[in-house]
């Protein structure tokens, strides 16, 4: 019987190839807790609850059409601006909130990682989940739009291509995982970089269709001189396929969408061997 | 060999002064001093005393292995390493150098109720604590019902526990760690808490389930008390360096004599006193009589001076000796009245304490002089805690005459905890059949 019981072994940090994947999903559970944690926590006494995770983008988008859309007339043609400017937050909330909270996993939780083991993936894989139930809410009132400017022929086109929703939102989810872990690896020591996260964000936001209409864009619009290094931005063929399925505006170029992914499994496998590397001693100079 | 956890000379270095959160800024400034030859701009006044490397090892060397169902205190003072060792068998950070093996799950409670969150219910948090010790969650409900009645909550399980009180807390916090399914259970001195009936309750848990479920415990503590009673085992480490490990007398003996003198000569002038001391009348020298060391055999006689003055007009002026074990217990006090004392006089005050009823061990001599004021209320003159520790040896001649009597207690070892510090004399005037 004693041959069965599991040995653990604790080394000084080594390998850069100490993946605790199998771990991971030993603590599923754990996962699935931490989920529950913050959805109850955050929306705990507050009289409007998730109704909250829906009034954010909507709040924004409204901003967004009359900034942008009015004022600066970026909007695409075709569609109505408002389910051209929620259809992108949507989309960005997701991955932006992903990547601020991944990015924060150390420092946000030392109280817990100093106390006690557990794979630290577990956290920023948790948050991720977590964040996928805010997207679900704000997903839905953006079909409530679709649906009544499709059923008011208003110009929006649904098509076959909404299928690829969870693959690209599963995209997001590992790219900003991967970014965010990165990040978080760095500033256990560096607090620096926490700073510039909000603000390195925002550049990011502007970098990706999501204030603006590429395609009416002189400089960005397929053919010109950046289009290919604007495309390289892993979000922006996300962004512009779901834009495609659901409201069939904008086109898809499939060569950059395959860039995309490699970009995201490069940063995502770089983020955990990174992260894994650092949590073993975090502890010391977080 | 039927091991559960092994230590094989494990080391945990740490730097000195202050690494963590600086910012970038000033690392590349550090850097750019040092290719430049400067000093570095950012390291503090303080750690430069330390050393040029600013390196410490907070464990050095420690080798130890714990069979199953055994019960390990590890104590030693503030500073020695307990923590982190703790927290490297618990994988909070990982070790410098060496190797832990663990051969078995391992439920660490560094503190209580880590992952606790305020918001959340005593059910959830139940799961939620169960899943960050490594409880799957149909683990978790087996045992939820045993987990709820240990923690004593009852109908408070389904409320917040922002709204408990600290002690309900606590209570349920402990409780999951303690109905853990581990091979391993890990404490850093969390049964400090609770009141006397829950800590009790405690104790009595963990007891059982080392001995009878077998479980592995290593416990880390400052209260000899609950070390003697839990553990069976004591690894004491000093400056993060094993010092000792074997039985629990020993090791609680061998922590307890870190740092105690053998002083026969005091001179007490320039010893700090405690704030409470009005220093109306001060202790000068304090000496032993006759003695080259402080070790006495249990019939002598403890012959000490005090040396004293006054600097004040003082009435009904006291001396009291108090006679403490190394656990700080008090065994036995005594005092004298000098009555009223004019000022500016210096005494030298001969005493003849017996130790004729104490037991052998280490024990400390501590002197207080007071006077009462002109409201009955005493007022402290002159305090030293540790002015003399002595050693009590036992006296071999003495036990061999017990032999033959009814008295079979000396025989065996005695337990300090059990019987207190002194034995009292008793004859037995009558013991006849009926």
């Amino acid at each position: 019987m004693d041959e069965k019981r599991p040995v653990t072994v604790i080394r000084p940090k080594s390998g850069w190839f100490d993946l605790p994947i199998k771990e991971l999903f030993r603590y599923k559970d754990l996962i699935l807790l931490f989920v529950k944690r913050d959805f109850v926590s955050l929306y705990k006494q507050t009289i409007l609850g998730p109704a909250w995770a829906v009034i954010q983008p909507f709040l924004t988008t409204i901003v967004f059409s009359l900034v942008f859309g009015r004022i600066a007339g970026l909007a695409a043609e075709g569609v109505p601006t408002f389910i051209f400017y929620l259809s992108g937050n949507v989309v960005w909330h997701y991955f932006s909130n992903c990547l601020t909270q991944t990015s924060n996993t150390f420092i946000a939780n030392s109280n817990i990682l100093g106390k006690v083991y557990f794979p630290r993936l577990v956290m920023p894989v948790s948050t991720v989940i977590s964040k996928l139930i805010d997207f679900a809410i704000q997903f839905s009132f953006m079909l409530i739009f679709v649906v009544y400017y499709w059923a008011t022929n208003a110009g929006v086109h649904p098509n076959w291509f909404v299928l690829m929703t969870p693959v690209l939102l599963l995209q997001l989810a590992m790219l900003s995982l991967g970014c965010g872990v990165i990040i978080s690896a760095a500033t256990t020591k560096y607090r620096d970089l926490r700073m510039l996260v909000t603000f390195g964000v925002q550049l990011w936001m502007y970098g990706t269709p999501i204030a603006y209409d590429m395609f009416s864009m002189g400089v960005f619009a397929p053919g010109s001189k950046y289009y290919g290094l604007y495309m390289c931005n892993p979000v922006t063929p996300i962004v512009n396929i779901f834009r495609y399925g659901w409201l069939g505006i904008g086109q898809i170029d499939w060569f950059y969408y395959g860039v995309g992914w490699m970009v995201t499994l490069v940063i995502l496998f770089l983020g955990v061997v990174l992260f894994s590397r650092v949590e073993k001693t975090f502890m010391d100079t977080v | 060999m039927n091991t559960m956890i092994e230590i094989n000379d494990v080391y945990k270095q740490y730097r000195l002064g202050a690494i963590g959160g600086t910012t970038l800024r000033a690392e590349i400034q550090s850097k750019v001093a040092k290719l430049r030859g400067l000093e570095d701009p950012n390291s503090k006044l303080d750690a430069k005393q330390v050393g040029a490397n600013k390196r410490f090892y907070a464990i050095d060397g420690v080798s130890f292995h714990v069979s199953p169902g055994e019960a390990v205190g590890i104590i030693g003072h503030n500073g020695a390493g307990k923590s982190t060792l703790l927290k490297l068998i618990s994988r909070v950070t990982a070790p410098t150098k060496g190797e832990i093996r663990l051969h078995g799950r391992v439920a660490s409670m560094l503190e209580v109720g880590t992952g606790f969150h305020p918001e959340l219910t005593g059910r959830e948090n139940v799961y939620l604590n169960g899943a960050i010790l490594g409880m799957s969650k149909s683990e978790i409900s087996k045992k939820f019902d045993e987990i709820v009645e240990f923690a004593e909550m009852g109908q408070f399980i389904d409320t917040p526990v922002k709204r408990y009180s600290s002690g309900m807390f606590v209570k349920l916090a402990f409780s999951v760690a303690a109905h853990l399914d581990s091979e391993i259970m890990i404490m850093d001195e969390v049964l400090a808490v609770g009141d006397a009936k829950f800590q009790k309750k405690c104790l009595d848990k963990m007891d059982d389930e080392a001995n009878s479920a077998g479980r592995t415990i290593l416990y880390v503590s400052h209260n000899m008390n609950t070390i003697q009673r839990l553990c069976s085992r004591v690894i004491v480490l000093e400056k993060g360096k094993l010092v000792y490990d074997g039985d629990t007398p020993g090791g609680v003996g061998k922590y307890l004599s870190v740092n105690r003198s053998d002083a026969i000569n005091r001179d007490l002038r320039g010893i700090e006193r405690h704030r409470m001391c009005k220093m109306r009348v001060k202790m000068l020298d304090a000496w032993l009589i006759d003695k080259q060391n402080n070790i006495y055999l249990q019939d002598d006689e403890v012959r000490f001076a005090v040396h004293w003055k006054t600097n004040a007009d003082v009435r009904d002026l006291t001396m009291n000796v108090f006679v403490r074990h190394v656990s700080a217990a008090t065994v036995g006090f005594s005092s004298v009245a000098f009555g009223t004392v004019p000022k500016n006089e210096e005494f030298q005050t001969q005493c003849v304490l017996s130790l004729k009823d104490i037991i052998p061990g280490s024990y400390t001599i501590c002197i207080q002089f007071h006077e009462i004021d002109a409201s009955g209320n005493a007022l402290f003159d002159d305090s030293i805690d540790q002015l003399f520790e002595i050693e009590v040896m036992e006296n071999r001649e003495k036990i061999i005459s017990y032999q033959g009597n009814i008295d079979n207690t000396m025989k065996m070892n005695w337990n300090y905890n059990e019987y207190g510090s002194v034995r009292l004399l008793m004859d037995v005037v009558e013991n006849r059949k009926v």
